[in-house]
């Protein structure tokens, strides 16, 4: 049963961080949301979603790739790759910034119930993800190889490739340039100013729908470069495919306390790292009942998260 | 216009009206709605599946659960994402005892219900003391573990599922035919009836005060004096029998069973059947089972486009009514609104 976790273990840790990493930026999505807010963004698995298909848009139609073409090298790989990243960011940042516009901003204009507002939310991810089943008719897209999977280098018997080294790197760049702007911008400043206290914020004249939709905006981005690294790693994607990931990075932000970026960057590492050594020891199907079952004790030992606030006092 | 309540305006009613008409109001909608299943003629008509079908699953099922959820998410204040576990859970006790036992489907209904409130229990001991969106992902997690659990154990059959579950047994006149599935619709409307009756007397008793006081304000409700962990628990297990209830009958009408059934889709039609119609409202969350379970059915004509159209009524619904389409009694709605903002 300890075989393969225990052969692999290495190995299992580099594929764990590489997904990890992915999930500390859909994470980001959804704990920038819940910290002004206070809400679940029950849209952001279809944020992310449409970010997949940002990535691969980017490719086959701005670069003319297809399945047969050869991967790019050099200074091409290095555009292609960029480009796909930035289209894959604005792709999920403009669908957040919609999804706040439809489905957010007008029920919290008239401060109105929690659970229409969920129910909005979701609304707006059903239709997210038809119009999108709908446009590629049900089925499974694959992306074109645009990155050669190259064995760089060999850690303690762990194969480092190329796409998880990059994931690796470029997304824990992304965190730090996004956790510094919340930290040091004026803007950021603005939005943790709304996150500790709405009312006093808009009396120092912040203003709060500016606020929000920046929030949306900035978390789809994160989710947006999440996107780009799933569609580099795996390579396909189709229209449910935010179900399953936002699941495992909602956990992920959870795990770290929701509300708390730092958090989310350790929830996420924690979950990639969890989710793979678990895969290993109880077989894949059995992966997603782990993540939860860590997720209710940590909640039950350390209900606020592992970095959180307090949370026994979350109201529904 | 601007102030008028469909909810309110039918209480007044209600209020000036003595026993008599109150008697002969609920005994004409109940023989009225009894009457469903034979008006599949006109515009009610489904285009492809079969209307009698429909009104028993989704419609009557929807509502029915709709009611068992809107004890919980409604009556409680508790946000339950994973109703679906008990709906699951009752249709593989059905299954499984069906197959490999000789009762039949009036002696397994109790001990679905059984075991759906017991995994109530077994989930609210851990969970119950978690609140808010931290209640919401966890029972969620639950609804997921029991439809990973049914698709890896071998006993369910995996993803195959279990079929050949036999048909209920005729009850006196009520007959159970795969190709006239009227006896079905009117078991599903007593079970309605039940636990509406269910709902409206606890209401006015000690468990429903103390949920209206959970639901206001928790803590201030535990300083009171009453026990919060005891009601949310009764709340919850009572949620989980009527879930399990529906899913016995919905095992046996069925005759098969397979996990893709019970994914969280099903949780969130459910809870938004309770938000749409009118939160706490029980005739609210009636009338929100009935359209949303009937609605996809009704215009399967798009049919590519139906989930695109039912998400968008969605959002357009709680965009104009957020409260719903017939939202609870003004009186309960500003003391929450109170509430919220503590």
């Amino acid at each position: 049963m300890f075989d393969v976790f225990i052969d692999q273990f290495w190995q299992l840790t580099v594929s764990g961080l590489a997904l990890g990493f992915i999930y500390v930026l859909i994470a980001l999505g959804y704990t920038m949301v819940y910290g002004v807010l206070r809400m679940i963004n029950f849209a952001n698995s279809e944020i992310f979603m449409w970010g997949t298909f940002g990535a691969i848009v980017a490719s086959r139609d701005l670069f003319n790739y297809n399945q047969t073409s050869e991967p790019a090298t050099g200074g091409k790989l290095a555009l292609v790759l960029i480009v796909q990243l930035f289209v894959a960011m604005a792709f999920a940042g403009l669908t957040a910034v919609l999804v706040e516009f439809v489905a957010y901003r007008r029920l919290r204009a008239r401060g109105t119930n929690r659970l229409a507002t969920l129910i909005s939310a979701i609304g707006m991810s059903m239709v997210l993800s038809e119009v999108m089943r709908i446009l590629t008719h049900s089925r499974p897209v694959g992306s074109p190889r645009i990155l050669e999977k190259v064995i760089l280098t060999e850690v303690w018997g762990a194969q480092i490739r190329l796409d998880t080294l990059i994931t690796i790197l470029a997304a824990g760049a992304i965190f730090i340039i996004l956790e510094r702007f919340v930290k040091l911008s004026r803007m950021g400043k603005a939005i943790r100013a709304v996150s500790m206290n709405e009312d006093a914020a808009k009396l120092m004249g912040i203003n709060l729908n500016r606020v929000i939709t920046v929030t949306f905006l900035v978390g789809g981005l994160a989710t947006g470069a999440a996107a780009f690294f799933y569609v580099t790693v795996f390579e396909y994607t189709k229209f449910n495919i935010g179900f399953t990931m936002g699941l495992a990075a909602f956990t992920a932000a959870v795990l770290g306390g929701i509300g708390n970026i730092r958090g989310a960057f350790f929830g996420g590492i924690v979950l990639g790292l969890a989710e793979v050594y678990a895969a290993s020891i109880l077989g894949t199907q059995w992966k997603s009942v782990t993540i939860f079952v860590v997720l209710v004790l940590v909640l039950l030992f350390k209900p606020s998260g592992l970095f959180g606030e307090a949370v026994t006092q979350t109201r529904a | 216009m601007k102030n008028f309540n469909l909810r309110d305006f039918g209480a007044d009613i209600w209020e000036r009206s003595g026993r008599p008409v109150r008697v002969t109001i609920v005994m004409v909608t109940i023989g009225l709605v009894s009457l469903l299943p034979f008006a599949g003629a006109g515009f009610l008509a489904t285009p492809i599946a079969a209307y009698d079908a429909v009104l028993v699953y989704p419609v009557a099922i929807f509502v029915l659960m709709a009611l068992g959820l809107n004890i919980v998410v409604g009556k409680s204040g508790m946000l339950d994402l994973g109703y679906v576990a008990f709906f699951a859970i009752g249709a593989y006790t059905m299954g499984f005892l069906g197959i490999h036992t000789s009762l039949n489907t009036w002696e397994i209904m109790p001990i679905g219900i059984g075991l759906a409130m017991f995994a109530g229990v077994l989930l609210g001991i851990p969970t119950l003391r978690l609140r808010g969106d931290y209640l919401a992902i966890v029972t969620l997690g639950f609804g997921e573990i029991i439809r990973i659990v049914a698709l890896n154990v071998s006993w369910t059959n995996g993803p195959n599922g279990i079929s050949g579950i036999p048909m209920p047994p005729d009850l006196g006149p009520l007959k159970f035919r795969l190709d006239d599935q009227k006896g079905f619709f009117w078991v599903v409307l007593i079970m309605i009836l039940l636990t509406i009756w269910m709902i409206r007397r606890l209401s006015v008793r000690r468990p429903g005060r103390a949920w209206e006081a959970i639901r206001q304000d928790e803590d201030a409700a535990e300083l009171m004096g009453v026990p919060t962990f005891k009601y949310k628990m009764w709340s919850f297990t009572l949620g989980a029998a009527v879930g399990g209830a529906a899913g016995v009958l919905y095992g046996s009408k069925n005759l098969f069973v397979a996990p893709e059934m019970f994914t969280l889709n099903v949780s969130i039609l459910i809870l938004a059947c309770v938000v749409f119609g009118g939160i706490g409202n029980i005739w609210g969350v009636i009338v929100g089972g009935a359209i949303l379970g009937y609605l996809p059915d009704r215009i399967r004509f798009i049919s590519d486009a139906r989930l695109l159209v039912f998400g968008l009524v969605l959002i357009i619904v709680m965009n104009f009514r957020p409260d719903g389409l017939l939202p609870r009694k003004k009186r309960e709605k500003a003391i929450v609104k109170k509430g919220a903002q503590a």
